[in-house]
């Protein structure tokens, strides 16, 4: 659904955007994460054709951009940092707007439509309220409505949590999935690296610029091959296991998989267990590795080749 | 989207609140003459005022020539500034043109509404002004009596209805060159404040210069040059040389203005 090649934005001497080469496909959720300033929200924009690429090429649903935007931007909808709406007029009539200023959606089902999405987001309810009175947590479900105003084979949102609270973050969580089954494709950029662990099948990192991780989730998420042992009796653990095992923190880390075996094997000593499982990575974890200040620790199990080294 | 834009132009206050500011002016204007009686003395004072008293009838263009020099400009510059960094200011802009609008045509929507609203001032100042010389003002029927040119000589009620409909138009094109002009500031930047007091010092500048002798040379090519020859149609004959070299230099700051509007607006990145 969205594919660049060596995609590249230079502002001056500063480059914000540096041979990025995105591979999202159809029915994934993916998560773009990074810090701020690390260049995501350009990237957003040169693919939606809002800022032009230095170099590189785009392709989105299967044609280039910015060249082909009066066909692929229709079955897109985009939020991109932030909502912004007509302060003076209802939400209603900021949709009605919207999607009368370009083609795809029809005229005829616009009430319907508008009626439908207003309704998924949970503002069916504000009437016909300015939008200058909403609170932002409203307009930031505004701003989603109109990127479902077309039923968008392709979302692209760019922090879609921001200024929600808890409970919007939760409806918003469930409204994606809810998308996402009915087939649509979402590329998610968040700096919020919880929201895109519980979201995301597949996750890119940029750091400064770069790309440095492209992954799915779970491989990302994949036991690591060693299982984690917490016990009352530490030092008890650590002497049976003689050299199989690392302390780390109040945990125990175990190489091996086969955690029943070494619960057997820990309890027939005498050890008490009060946890034991696979060790995963968390993503956290995954991507401080990838994008480590000094560039070197390049622990993740990433399948881009390692440019991200190299700075 | 042309008919998009003209919806939020004719749903936004600030639309009707500037009309009605422009159209305080020219009735104030009215109301003190009638109260006062006392008219400018011929020659001074903004054009047609100082017939006014006698005849009502010319109250429409007196009230065009009262909002021409400072305020429809400035209204105009304010909307035409307005029309692509408001967008950018508020953050509506990349919503339009990632629904796609293309930039070209989001342009061109623009520059119709703000040519529309040139047209819906004019029409309601000189609306305004014709039911306030009428009702203030000239006491004759309008059928008899027969309206004195600037020349001298007698124009009939159908040629005062038929230049003063010229004159309207003439005003409407006199204000395109700002409205270029502001609309491609307004590409330049993001805060739609910066685009109308740029097009206005431009105004500013040209309406100084002419004052300059030393100036003469750049006369014919300052947009504000031939603003007040719409008072040329009101000869007898009309006057039609500086109406219409009016016209084609007011042409030509669209045409070079817009172009450059294009090609910035076409070729920019859109951070806001």
């Amino acid at each position: 659904m969205i594919r660049t090649q060596g995609l590249t934005k230079r502002y001056g001497s500063v480059l914000a955007v540096d041979e990025v080469d995105l591979d999202v496909r159809e029915g994934d959720i993916y998560g773009f994460l990074g810090a701020n300033g690390s260049g995501k929200t350009t990237t957003v924009r040169m693919l939606l054709g809002l800022v032009l690429a230095t170099s590189g090429d785009i392709e989105l649903i299967g044609q280039p951009m910015p060249r082909a935007a009066a066909e692929v931007l229709p079955q897109v909808g985009a939020l991109v940092e932030g909502p912004a709406a007509y302060g003076h007029l209802s939400g209603r009539a900021n949709l009605a707007l919207i999607d009368a200023a370009g083609r795809g959606g029809t005229r005829a089902s616009r009430r319907r439509r508008i009626d439908t999405v207003l309704e998924q987001v949970g503002l069916d309810q504000v009437g016909r309220r300015p939008v200058r009175a909403y609170s932002m947590g409203m307009r930031q479900r505004l701003g989603l409505a109109a990127a479902l105003l077309r039923t968008p084979r392709l979302l692209v949102l760019d922090e879609p949590t921001n200024g929600l609270d808890p409970q919007g973050i939760r409806e918003m969580r469930d409204l994606l999935v809810e998308l996402h089954r009915r087939g649509s494709t979402i590329f998610l950029s968040s700096h919020l690296l919880a929201e895109v662990e519980q979201l995301c099948t597949r996750v890119g990192v940029l750091d400064r610029g770069r790309l440095v991780l492209q992954d799915e989730l779970a491989d990302l998420r994949a036991p690591t091959g060693r299982t984690v042992v917490l016990t009352p009796d530490v030092d008890a653990a650590h002497a049976l296991l003689d050299g199989r095992s690392v302390l780390h923190g109040d945990r125990l880390l175990v190489r091996g998989t086969d955690a029943a075996a070494l619960n057997a094997e820990l309890v027939r000593a005498g050890v008490r267990v009060a946890e034991l499982g696979p060790e995963r990575r968390s993503l956290e974890d995954v991507v401080l590795a990838v994008t480590d200040p000094d560039g070197v620790a390049h622990r993740g199990p990433s399948r881009v080749p390692a440019r991200g080294e190299a700075a | 989207m042309i008919l998009v834009e003209l919806r939020k132009l004719v749903r936004r206050p600030r639309t009707w609140v500037t009309i009605g500011l422009l159209d305080a002016l020219p009735t104030l204007v009215a109301i003190l003459l009638a109260i006062t009686d006392l008219g400018p003395r011929a020659g001074t004072g903004p054009p047609f005022l100082s017939a006014v008293l006698s005849d009502g009838t010319l109250f429409p263009l007196a009230a065009l020539g009262i909002v021409l020099p400072l305020f429809l400009p400035v209204a105009v510059a304010v909307v035409a500034g307005e029309a692509v960094a408001g967008e950018a200011q508020g953050g509506t802009l990349r919503y339009l043109l990632v629904r796609p609008v293309g930039r070209t045509r989001l342009l061109m929507a623009k520059l119709v509404s703000v040519i529309a609203f040139v047209v819906l001032t004019v029409v309601v100042v000189a609306a305004t002004g014709y039911v306030t010389g009428a009702l203030l003002l000239g006491d004759q029927p309008l059928q008899t009596t027969l309206t004195t040119s600037v020349s001298g000589s007698a124009l009939s009620a159908t040629e005062v209805w038929q230049r003063t409909g010229l004159a309207m138009g003439y005003v409407m094109i006199s204000m395109l060159g700002v409205a270029a002009v502001a609309l491609f500031f307004s590409t330049l930047t993001d805060t739609p404040l910066s685009a109308a007091l740029g097009a206005l010092a431009l105004l500013i500048a040209s309406t100084l210069l002419l004052t300059l002798d030393a100036a003469d040379a750049l006369a014919p090519y300052l947009p504000t040059r031939y603003w007040l020859a719409f008072i040329d149609l009101f000869r007898d004959p009309i006057l039609w040389r500086d109406v219409v070299r009016g016209a084609l230099q007011q042409g030509a700051y669209v045409l070079v203005f817009l172009g450059a509007a294009w090609a910035n607006f076409t070729t920019k990145d859109i951070t806001s």
